[in-house]
């Protein structure tokens, strides 16, 4: 037995004279392809062609997964074109090498498989992945950065798995698990774990046959058959997102249509759209935000707070979706209210939520049994965090805080789900109110990935931080923000809102304010977003918040709310409903005020973000772009509010707010925080803009 | 008969600490929501989740039931592991039909008596709307030379000997409540005992309709705090055992045909106990391990018996087990301050209080042991019993134990008795004091 180590490889030859070479890149937790790897690659393979071994089985060398894709940080900032197209020809080579080499291949997959590291997987001959390990997922995460595969994905993948299955793994950047890899051709064979290793070291003794890709799979992909199903994907992507906003995905329909039918041709333009995509600012943006996304997790690992015990009381819609979250993501969870028919409805959208995310049954059951019912809220006494969710009223929170606090364990972290009440008011007549966190989530649950951690006068940092950890270990992306009214979000996002129904009461119909916002990227109209808040709890905020910050509550907004017109819950607000749908007929095409509503709109909502940097309600600028993408979902592409300040550049847009402050009053009066530029530039190394 | 009243003397002492039950779920058309092992965890998981100690902390974990699922064999270890006992605690299930429950218990009290374990969780569970439909005899006979005949001629021959009859499904409950020795089912036990000791269907209506009666006061009153709500994945929830009718009435009673011996029997579906679906669990503790954990118990489980006599007569089983059990502790039936005695039959209850009160029939079945008198009426199922709360055959045992000792302490009086009869002719009896 034989044995070489690189920087980043190892081979291992055993004695059946096959080489295992195992992928482990120094100084990481988990394998990236950065350049110095893919350099020693060329190395490995040379030493691979001198030993001609039976066979080559790479492995990784560490417990965390196969491969993640690319190193992101070499693309920030993104390098010249001519530098990209270059490396990606490098990588390309080797990939090329290793396809070509004479003796089989097999990637051994256990844990995830993504990008680039499935890129590698796929330039062996053959793959096998492990079927009965949650951690085993492939995937081209590449579109959700605004790329698409760049290291011979593009080609391979369609030549596994047919063009209908590997343009759907492309398009929408979702992981597969082993058994469906295998079912549509993607692996070889998906195997338990223990017999990894016998699967890989049959396929290189030939006695494996390998798995072929359905043979209607095959004929998609052929001479007549391309452009038409090209031309039918680039429909569909087209219904799904705009060009404009969004370019990989047509990009890689594209790709595929003019290449799909020659290695060499498609292989060659994959490299210059990728270069291409990765100048793009969507691009840019995109991977700043992924970047903002891993500070924002790394702060959370500061404390160590995995699986803790979860009280939580109140089963509205928001304490009962935390609890069904807490409970899916493995926490142990007691849901308390005053009585089982407050109860009920939470476990039926739990039992929704759990058929929808948890195919098998068994890991079904072990979360239901997971989430349980106290009505007589015994599960405070032993819970690590207890999560208040109660109706937003002071009094009846410091109540029930003052009989809470002398059954908690010494260490339990205390939190309020609070969208309003400042921290100080509630941490009154607390003997401890350091353990007191704001722990904001938004609704719904469980896909809204934001969770502002809300540190009051008294907070400590310690529980500041463990609350952190846990939205780390929820899969939520912990914003730290100082307890002021509105916290972060809800007081960037109401002025945004109101200025929209100041539009409605100007004449401005509220299909065309909702569509020019969509166009600029918003999921949600500002008016639709009313509607589905409620406006009711519209009326609330923006009440307390006008109180604290001036400005006026719009008249309409009180109307709807006198005539019981509350939004999407009554079904009739700004608009009408019908099973959860506007029936309202909707005005199409631009109005020819684009800019105007955008700039009204917007520039109320960066004024206040503004306000909160001045006030350092949030550390940075970057802060305030995760909070407003995670939370609202500000539209991505565009980076966030600082992003788009900085895009269109502050002087023109402090000049529009003066030009608009004349005609629409103080709302538009800029802030003192546009006087300083350090709060709106970024703090982390970005893309130039 | 059970010598051996001075080892008992030596032995630990048993606490039952804490114990919790799902609503008991009145069985309609199909399979219930809740499979058993659902119902075990609900009930299961409250109660642990109540106490100071961990999961982990229960040395085993004990269960009865009668029809476990096709996927719920040795129900107890999955409740052991899916309650977070941990994959190091033993588990296992009993079956001694209706007494399943108590029986666990009674398992669960010697363990800790011989000092082999220090707190165990034991209980019982049925879902008897879960009970399968089996296929006839003639039916798996034939798939299995169906399975076997290969050639297509051989398959069309199979095909010609295939009947309609076959199809006939068996109905596993109703085989379950028929005794295969003397061929009765267990209504028609009930009916012999009825005419043994001239109980009236009019009688029996009464004590049914007092059921109902007493089963409503205690939910409204909030007695059956032993009670864990259920969830189900509509947005709906059950918090009390759903067979309790407000509208049961000697009146109404009366127009129900006789069930299981027509036109002229007295047992009905009316003044029967019902069929239905729930889980019963039970925390027994020893004395270490309520100093330990600082635990403050019900009541002290002083003793079980069991006793056995003629299928026929099964209904009889709680004077068979609970005569020589007081007799074992020098007590008479007016020491007892609690009953809870199964109503598996209104009939079947009366016949036995009958027989206690019949002083030659009782010396000739026990002899010097005999222990005679009147059972008053305010001191028996006071909330009501089986009748209007519902019969889950493997949980009834330990409801009956866990409600006789909240009873005690609700009155704070000192002895309990909860007894009840065994299809196949047997009878449970447990005695618990509080001091």
């Amino acid at each position: 037995m034989t044995e070489q180590n690189w920087r980043n490889w190892r081979i291992r030859i055993d004695d059946g004279n096959i080489a295992w070479l195992l992928l482990d890149v120094a100084e990481q937790k988990v394998n990236v392809l950065s350049s110095d790897t893919i350099d020693e690659l060329r190395a490995v393979l040379d030493q691979v062609q001198t030993d001609r071994p039976r066979g080559v089985v790479i492995a990784s060398g560490k417990s965390s997964g196969f491969a993640a894709g690319a190193d992101i940080s070499e693309f920030v900032p993104p390098p010249p074109a001519a530098q990209v197209g270059a490396r990606l020809a490098i990588i390309h080579e080797q990939f090329d090498r290793l396809a070509r080499l004479s003796v089989p291949t097999v990637a051994l997959i256990r844990g995830f498989c993504l990008g680039g590291g499935l890129e590698l997987a796929l330039a062996c001959r053959y793959r096998v992945a492990a079927k009965d390990d949650p951690a085993t997922r492939l995937g081209f995460p590449e579109v959700q950065l605004g790329l698409h595969p760049g290291a011979g994905g593009t080609w391979r993948s369609v030549q596994a798995c047919g063009p209908l299955a590997a343009m759907n793994l492309m398009l929408t950047g979702h992981t597969i698990d082993a058994s469906k890899a295998e079912r549509i051709g993607l692996i070889d064979r998906a195997v338990p774990e223990r017999h990894l290793e016998t699967a890989a070291r049959r396929f290189i003794q030939g006695e494996s046959r390998p798995h072929r890709p359905p043979l209607l799979a095959r004929l998609t992909g052929i001479g007549v058959a391309r452009p038409v199903l090209a031309e039918v994907l680039r429909r569909q992507v087209r219904k799904q997102a705009n060009p404009e906003h969004y370019p990989a995905p047509h990009a890689l329909v594209e790709l595929w249509r003019q290449h799909g039918g020659s290695a060499r041709t498609m292989l060659r333009a994959e490299r210059e759209s990728f270069a291409q995509l990765l100048q793009s600012p969507q691009s840019q943006q995109l991977v700043r935000l992924f970047r903002i996304q891993e500070r924002l997790k790394e702060a959370g690992r500061s404390e160590r707070f995995s699986a803790p015990r979860v009280h939580v009381i109140g089963a509205g819609t928001m304490g009962g979706d935390i609890a069904a979250w807490c409970a899916l993501r493995g926490c142990r969870v007691t849901l308390q209210d005053r009585g089982a028919k407050y109860l009920a409805p939470a476990f039926e959208r739990a039992h929704k939520l759990y058929r929808q995310r948890i195919r098998d049954p068994r890991a079904r059951q072990q979360t239901l049994d997971r989430l349980m019912p106290d009505l007589a809220g015994n599960g405070a006494d032993r819970a690590d965090i207890v999560i208040e969710a109660i109706v937003e009223d002071r009094d009846i929170k410091r109540a029930l805080f003052a009989e809470l606090e002398p059954r908690l364990q010494p260490e339990a972290l205390l939190a309020s789900n609070t969208s309003s009440i400042p921290l100080e008011q509630l941490a009154e007549g607390l003997s401890d109110p350091s353990r007191l966190v704001g722990l904001h989530f938004f609704n719904p649950v469980a896909s809204m990935r934001l969770v502002e951690i809300i540190s009051g006068r008294d907070t400590a940092a310690t529980a500041a931080n463990r609350a952190a950890a846990f939205a780390v270990f929820l899969d939520r992306l912990p914003v730290p923000v100082r307890s002021s009214p509105g916290f972060l979000i809800n007081r960037i996002l109401l002025p945004y809102m109101l200025e929209a129904l100041h539009l409605v009461t100007d004449g401005v119909p509220a299909p065309v304010i909702d569509q020019t916002m969509r166009r600029f990227g918003m999921p949600l109209g500002p008016v639709e977003l009313a509607d589905t808040v409620g406006l009711d709890v519209c009326l609330s905020v923006a009440r307390i918040l006008t109180a604290q910050f001036g400005g006026e509550v719009p008249a309409i907004l009180e109307q709807k709310v006198v005539q019981g017109r509350l939004g999407k819950k009554t079904q009739r607000g700004f608009y009408e409903y019908r099973n959860g749908r506007i029936v309202t007929a909707a005005t199409s095409g631009a109005s020819g005020r684009d800019a105007e509503i955008t700039d009204r709109l917007l520039l109320r909502l960066l004024n206040e973000a503004l306000a909160c940097l001045r006030e350092q309600v949030v550390a940075d600028a970057d802060l305030v772009d995760a909070g407003m993408v995670f939370g609202t979902g500000f539209a991505p592409f565009r980076g966030g509010p600082m992003a788009y300040l900085r895009s269109r550049g502050a002087d023109e847009l402090r000049a529009r707010l003066h030009e608009l402050s004349a005609g629409w009053g103080a709302g538009f009066r800029p802030d003192a925080g546009w006087d300083d530029p350090r709060l709106w530039q970024h703090q982390q190394e970005g893309p130039n803009e | 008969m059970a010598l051996p009243g001075a080892r008992r003397q030596s032995e630990r002492p048993v606490f039952l600490v804490d114990g919790a039950r799902t609503p008991f779920l009145k069985a309609l058309a199909g399979p219930g929501f809740f499979s058993s092992i659902d119902l075990t965890i609900a009930a299961g998981r409250a109660l642990l989740q109540r106490q100071p100690f961990a999961p982990e902390e229960v040395d085993q974990v004990i269960m009865g039931c009668v029809m476990p699922g096709i996927e719920e064999s040795n129900i107890a270890r999955l409740a052991a592991l899916r309650l977070g006992c941990g994959e190091t605690t033993p588990a296992f299930t009993v079956q001694r039909n209706c007494a399943s429950g108590m029986q666990a218990a009674d398992c669960a009290l010697r363990a800790i008596q011989r000092g082999d374990s220090e707190l165990v969780l034991a209980g019982g569970v049925e879902t008897m709307s879960h009970a399968p439909l089996h296929l006839s005899r003639e039916m798996v006979t034939w798939i299995g030379q169906w399975n076997s005949s290969r050639t297509v001629p051989a398959r069309l021959r199979m095909l010609g000997r295939l009947r309609p009859q076959f199809l006939k499904p068996v109905i596993a409950l109703l085989r379950g409540l028929t005794d295969p020795i003397v061929g009765l089912s267990m209504g028609q036990t009930a009916e012999i005992i009825a005419r043994r000791f001239a109980i009236t269907r009019t009688q029996a209506d009464e004590f049914a309709a007092a059921s109902h009666h007493r089963a409503l006061a205690a939910q409204q009153e909030d007695h059956f705090g032993e009670i864990v709500p259920l969830f189900d994945d509509a947005g709906n929830f059950i918090a009390q055992d759903t067979g309790v009718r407000s509208d049961s009435t000697v009146d109404r009673l009366a127009r129900l045909r006789p069930a299981f011996d027509p036109e002229f029997g007295t047992v009905t579906a009316g003044n029967s106990s019902q069929i239905s679906d729930g889980a019963a669990l039970l925390l027994l503790a020893s004395e270490n391990a309520v100093s330990r954990w600082n635990l403050t118990p019900l009541a002290r489980i002083v003793d079980v018996q069991w006793a056995a006599l003629d299928p026929r007569e099964m209904g009889l089983g709680p004077v068979f087990a609970t005569t020589p059990l007081l007799h074992r502790h020098k007590l008479a039936l007016r020491n007892i301050d609690y009953w809870e005695i199964n109503e598996a039959f209104a009939a079947q209850v009366l016949a036995c209080l009958a027989a206690w009160r019949d002083a030659s029939y009782c010396k000739q079945h026990f002899g010097a042991e005999a222990v005679t008198g009147e059972i008053a009426t305010e001191r028996l199922n006071v909330d009501g019993g089986a009748i209007a709360l519902g019969h889950p055959v493997g949980a009834t045992g330990a409801r009956l134990l866990l409600h006789v000792a909240r009873v005690l302490q609700r009155q704070q009086t000192k002895r309990g008795v909860a007894t009840l009869c065994i299809g196949g002719g047997q009878g449970g009896a447990a005695l618990l004091e509080r001091d």
